[in-house]
């Protein structure tokens, strides 16, 4: 079953390249944005009927990869 | 002293410091990622580049190589490793050393000489050298040095901030921070001291007549 997982820098981490965005948002004329914060989604094709075993298998992969647990944070969404 | 290169995917340091090594005695042999076992050796070098072209973070895939269990075995024994600039990535990733390396403060990639202070002398990488500010070079677009209060903390009461960021008279100011990492960091050292990862490109500096000698300091004190 497919499962997508979105990685975002936890909310204290600097992102410099969201800050850009936002600026450059701003520049743009758009001026009602406040913040932007950049992250990455990946979709996971995992090999399981099961959706709790292919969960626990996600959490699995966000742990030991897909995120640096110092800085980011994963949210599994399907 | 005996050395070994390991060479992932994506390396372009890894001929540098090879020649650097040579250049001062070290017997050094060089290995690919792929191998399973360690040669007799003293010393491991994470050399500096783009292993596998930066994907998902920076040496997050390197660092899950066959041979890094073998570095992180060496390591544990107390054997010296070496990571410089993608190889201080990649140690950050194997978990050996605390902190990550963010994306430099201006989002550009850095290439030019840096002043760093050594901050650290009780290190086998340090202790013999007497100049306190050298003139090294830096190359990275993730270079930006970050830990939560606690580990700078531990990391200042262990002494084991290795180089800062400085001005050419050794004063560490905002002024002489390339990347923006916390406290001027450009290099750190585990607890035990026996792993150093940083920045600067030591091995750069082996020839006066290209630009500079000042990686001659390091070497020597390594080799003593």
């Amino acid at each position: 079953m497919k499962i997508s997982v979105i990685v975002t820098l936890k909310k204290e981490v600097l992102d410099p390249q969201g800050k850009v965005i936002q600026q450059t948002l701003n520049n743009m004329g758009i001026k009602n944005v406040n913040e932007v914060r950049q992250g990455k989604y990946f979709e996971i094709e995992i090999n399981e009927k099961d959706p709790n075993k292919a969960k626990d298998s996600a959490e699995d992969i966000c742990k030991k990869l897909l995120t640096n647990s110092i800085v980011e944070n994963y949210k599994i969404i399907s | 002293m005996k050395s070994t290169v390991i060479i992932f995917p994506g390396s372009n340091c890894d001929r540098d410091i090879a020649n650097a090594l040579q250049k001062y005695n070290f017997q050094n042999k060089m290995l690919w990622h792929n191998e399973t076992e360690l040669p007799k050796t003293d010393l491991v070098v994470l050399p500096g580049g783009f292993s596998y072209g930066d994907y998902l973070r920076t040496g997050s895939i390197a660092a899950k190589s066959k041979i890094i269990t073998e570095v992180i075995k060496h390591s544990n024994k107390g054997g010296l490793v070496l990571g410089i600039c993608n190889g201080f990535q990649i140690l950050i990733e194997t978990g050996l050393l605390p902190g990550i390396l963010l994306r430099n403060k201006k989002l550009k990639f850095i290439s030019k000489d840096v002043y760093v202070k050594v901050t650290n002398k009780n290190s086998k990488y340090f202790k013999e050298i007497k100049q306190k500010v050298l003139k090294w070079h830096i190359a990275h677009n993730e270079g930006n040095f970050f830990a939560n209060k606690n580990i700078i903390k531990k990391l200042q009461d262990n002494d084991q901030i290795a180089l800062k960021y400085c001005d050419a008279s050794g004063g560490i100011k905002q002024d002489s921070n390339p990347n923006g990492s916390i406290e001027n960091i450009a290099g750190i050292l585990n607890e035990q001291k026996n792993i150093l990862g940083m920045m600067p490109h030591p091995e750069r500096a082996v020839n006066e007549d290209i630009y500079s000698n000042d990686g001659k300091f390091f070497f020597e004190s390594l080799l003593t």
